[in-house]
């Protein structure tokens, strides 16, 4: 009865939020929304027993992505409001038959795995080394035995990611402005709208 | 009455839905990174829903490699997004269309 009283008081709630993230015209209102729509969404993880994956979920998703979010919004225009423009109604046409193809698969994928059996199946952990640690043990012994390879390259995609956001955005970072008198900060904004000047051209 | 793998599935395709029309009607840069992190996560909790009911872990292995997914794409995203505002002074999808013939 909890789980079921759970199960659609945060189905509810995601569902909210995310409409509010998709249809809002301030961006403010879109990133708080989205992140609790985040929130929410670990309730489901916990609901069906994977916690370590519920608390990366929140650790990473409103931890580390929305704060990246939130320092990006600090470069654009956030307050301005966003106008939004019809799209190419062919277009649109399309895609809605390739969504209602995927509905129609999501559909059917319980029939067709119903016969499927568990390679990992939960609990493994308990049947290999006799303690019961729950779903975090479980999931190391799958992550650091079959999935070991996937680990290292996700471990150096993230590497990768994060090299080329700082040599993306971080710019110019060598010169601390904080650093530099009214004079040269001045230099240095002439210098800069020069050569964007240069790039429209 | 209790939970089943369906009910999960039709929450995290109706997720999904909502990220797709997102896609769709925004053209703002910024909205479409949220929009696909709305669709990002819907596939999450099928992922978890389907570890569940079959008592498989791998569902749960898929999760949380997309979610390392996500997170480098949000870095490298937001770093190219940040280029296209200081150059362009604008996140609007239309300001893309530099290449159209």
């Amino acid at each position: 009865m909890f789980e079921v009283v759970a199960f659609y008081l945060f189905a509810f709630l995601t569902i909210a939020m995310f409409t509010i993230t998709v249809t809002t015209k301030n961006a403010l209102y879109a990133l708080s929304a989205l992140a609790a729509g985040m929130i929410f969404i670990s309730a489901f993880f916990f609901l069906l027993g994977a916690e370590f994956l519920g608390a990366v979920q929140i650790v990473v998703y409103t931890g580390a992505v929305m704060a990246l979010y939130s320092f990006g919004m600090m470069f654009f225009d956030s307050i301005k409001e966003i106008k939004e423009s019809p799209s190419n109604p062919r277009l649109t046409f399309v895609l809605t038959g390739m969504i209602a193809l995927l509905v129609v698969i999501i559909f059917i994928a319980p029939i067709i795995g119903a016969n499927v059996t568990a390679q990992y199946p939960v609990g493994m952990a308990a049947d290999l080394y006799g303690t019961i640690d729950g779903n975090t043990q479980d999931v190391g012994v799958v992550l650091f035995t079959k999935y070991l390879v996937p680990f290292e390259v996700a471990a150096v995609m993230l590497l990768v990611a994060m090299i080329g956001g700082i040599i993306l955005a971080g710019k110019k970072m060598d010169v601390s402005i904080t650093e530099l008198s009214e004079k040269e900060i001045d230099a240095l904004n002439i210098e800069t709208k020069e050569a964007h000047k240069k790039d429209l051209k | 009455m209790s939970i089943t793998l369906n009910d999960y599935l039709i929450l995290s395709t109706i997720l999904f839905m909502i990220g797709t029309y997102g896609v769709f009607r925004r053209t703002n840069l910024l909205m479409l990174f949220f929009s696909t992190e709305i669709m990002l996560n819907a596939v999450n909790i099928g992922m978890a829903a389907i570890s569940k009911f079959h008592g498989d872990l791998t569902g749960q292995m898929f999760a949380f490699f997309i979610i390392a997914v996500a997170a480098s794409e949000v870095a490298v995203g937001l770093g190219l997004l940040v280029l296209w505002y200081k150059k362009h002074n604008s996140i609007d999808l239309d300001t893309l269309k530099s290449m159209k013939g």
